[in-house]
């Protein structure tokens, strides 16, 4: 941000000449006159902004170091305690091993398909609305709706999986399938978000590229290979970033496809999961608040190993 | 999206080359499968609940009932549900549309002690969400006692930092000739804010609008960590906690469900162009 510059284009004509004529205007004038502007954009946003962001974040770390429960009142220091607990904790290495596994399935999944579908859609050239309309449409549906609905699609007997695939596949009670049957609704119902992203940028590939491409003589796999994929370099990344910092966040479709309990043998148990059960169960808030912060650490640390990609491979470009 | 807007008689013009009529079919075959849990969901709701459950499964129902769909509006709240929901989704959209459009013109076009600093803070915001910090958030919530309330559903909702960074960014391309040809003219900052501004930023607006409407009426983890009382539950929250509790009726649950559904689902039918880039353009921000 080039403040100096900006801030001479930016203050009003009137201002700006006091500020240069008359040095009368001492630099706490100047200031609030600048803070009162700036001050009152951004105040409603501010107080939203404590209220419900840092406050949270503040009193989680302060109740990481309590053994506050969910009353709130009688609340002890209890020093490191917590954190010390959750390391020995199998429940908590179970279940961030959960979400990594969904991660893990869902990512690569995830960033395939759209960019398939997107090709798809981009490429064909007759009604392409209704692409995405299909493609997109379950996006906008409830993450419960799109649970509920799968876990029906999965349900023993009556679910409409198996019976079109002819298969008798133990989707919501059996270890080994319960956390791909959540991963298979995920896909379903999120990877039209995905697709819209890649189909952007798709769109946004100059058609002249692929034309001088064409003269030059390169067939339809050499221009997908050095025109389409490089240039979707920029959105893979950003793709594969959302859908990890998302994933591993996951919640919502694994509670309700296994109704709220933690699914065949406590297999799909996610991290979000465990946080709330110690929270809201077991009322240990002081613990809960522990593990959440570990939690924020964790996705914090993903957010900025991205950023720190970003930035060096800008200065790789220069 | 010019895409969208090509006029029918181009369609003529177009051959059915062979990889047209290959690329089409595996369309139409995604799409059928995209469209089959859906179309499953509806049939479904369309039985009856013994025919429901009947095994093996069958696609269309033998008997057309609109029992279940009578059944929900009859006996539960879904009504209530639908109601809180709109109220929620409506209230969240226009409080973030008017907080992060001021925000975000602020950073952008404002100085003041402390910017940077606060805009840093405000990209850590951007890790923050119910799911991280949901225990926490709740207990500031619980003090403040707005538990099973309307406002504790909806304020913590609207303080997204991702969309004040997303129109902070839109705001800083925006040809800073323009706002000062008005400020020589003796406008003052609010009146370009709303004359010159906004008016100029009204396709992001939509776009931020249009997201924070799908995520808040499709919010499922705060509603559900904030309400107890059915009467306050929304519709992703009273589906999957109520209709999920005493023992399932899938004829119902599947209609209650394409009830939270459908309404997105037709809107966007309608407004396919502006979602499409709504949705990207949020998203393509992250960038």
């Amino acid at each position: 941000m080039s403040t100096t510059s900006a801030e001479t284009a930016l203050v009003p004509a009137r201002t700006r000449d006091i500020a240069v004529a008359g040095r009368t205007d001492s630099l706490r004038d100047r200031m609030g006159r600048r803070l009162q502007h700036g001050g009152w954009f951004i105040a409603p946003f501010l107080a939203l902004f404590v209220l419900f962001v840092i406050w949270p974040v503040l009193r989680g770390v302060y109740l990481s170091f309590t053994d506050a429960n969910i009353s709130g009142v009688g609340a002890n220091f209890v020093g490191l305690d917590n954190y010390r607990e959750a390391l020995d904790d199998p429940l908590v290495w179970d279940s961030l091993g959960h979400s990594a596994y969904f991660t893990l399935l869902v990512v690569p999944c995830i960033t395939v398909l759209a960019f398939l579908m997107a090709m798809l859609a981009h490429h064909i050239e007759r009604a392409k609305w209704l692409w995405r309309l299909c493609f997109f449409a379950p996006f906008l549906l409830p993450s419960t709706v799109a649970a509920n609905l799968w876990q029906w699609l999965f349900n023993p007997g009556t679910g409409m999986v198996d019976h079109v695939l002819g298969i008798e596949t133990p989707w919501l009670t059996d270890k080994a399938y319960a956390m791909p049957a959540v991963v298979i609704c995920t896909l379903w119902w999120t990877v039209g978000f995905s697709f819209l992203l890649y189909l952007a940028a798709l769109q946004a590939i100059p058609d002249h590229l692929y034309e001088a491409a064409k003269l030059d003589g390169a067939n339809a796999w050499h221009r997908m290979l050095h025109i389409t994929l490089p240039m979707l370099r920029n959105i893979t990344g950003l793709v594969v970033a959302l859908q990890i910092l998302a994933s591993l966040q996951v919640f919502d479709q694994a509670v309700v496809m296994y109704d709220f309990q933690p699914g065949p043998e406590e297999s799909t148990r996610t991290f979000v999961q465990y946080t709330l059960e110690e929270g809201f169960t077991s009322y240990r808030v002081g613990y809960a608040s522990a593990i959440s912060i570990i939690f924020f650490v964790i996705i914090a640390s993903v957010a900025f190993a991205r950023m720190w990609l970003l930035r060096k491979r800008e200065e790789g470009a220069r | 999206m010019t895409t969208a807007q090509i006029p029918v008689k181009s369609r003529t013009a177009k051959p059915w080359t062979p990889s047209q009529i290959v690329l089409t079919l595996l369309g139409v075959v995604v799409s059928l499968v995209w469209m089959a849990p859906l179309a499953w969901a509806l049939f479904t709701s369309l039985k009856s609940e013994t025919e429901a459950v009947e095994v093996p499964p069958h696609w269309l129902p033998k008997a057309w009932t609109a029992q279940a769909w009578k059944a929900i509006f009859d006996t539960g709240n879904i009504t209530d549900w639908f109601v809180n929901s709109l109220v929620v989704s409506v209230c969240v959209t226009t409080v973030v549309l008017v907080v992060s459009a001021l925000a975000g013109y602020g950073f952008a076009r404002t100085e003041f002690r402390g910017k940077g600093a606060l805009l840093a803070l405000v990209m850590t915001g951007l890790m923050v969400s119910p799911a991280v910090l949901g225990v926490p958030l709740f207990t500031t919530v619980q003090q403040m006692g707005m538990v099973d309330t309307y406002w504790g559903m909806i304020l913590p909702q609207c303080a997204p930092a991702a969309m004040v960074y997303i129109l902070y960014k839109f705001f800083q391309g925006i040809p800073r000739e323009l706002e000062e040809a008005a400020f020589i003219d003796g406008a003052g900052r609010w009146r370009v804010f709303f004359t010159i501004v906004l008016p100029l930023s009204r396709p992001s607006l939509a776009a931020v609008g249009i997201f924070t409407f799908i995520a808040s009426w499709n919010n499922f983890l705060w509603p559900y960590m904030v309400t107890n009382n059915p009467d306050l539950m929304t519709m992703p929250n009273g589906i999957a906690t109520v209709m999920n509790s005493y023992g399932i009726q899938w004829a119902q649950l599947m209609a209650g469900g394409l009830m939270a559904g459908l309404p997105l689902i037709v809107v966007f039918v309608f407004f396919q162009r502006q979602i499409v880039a709504g949705v990207a353009h949020t998203g393509l921000a992250g960038q």
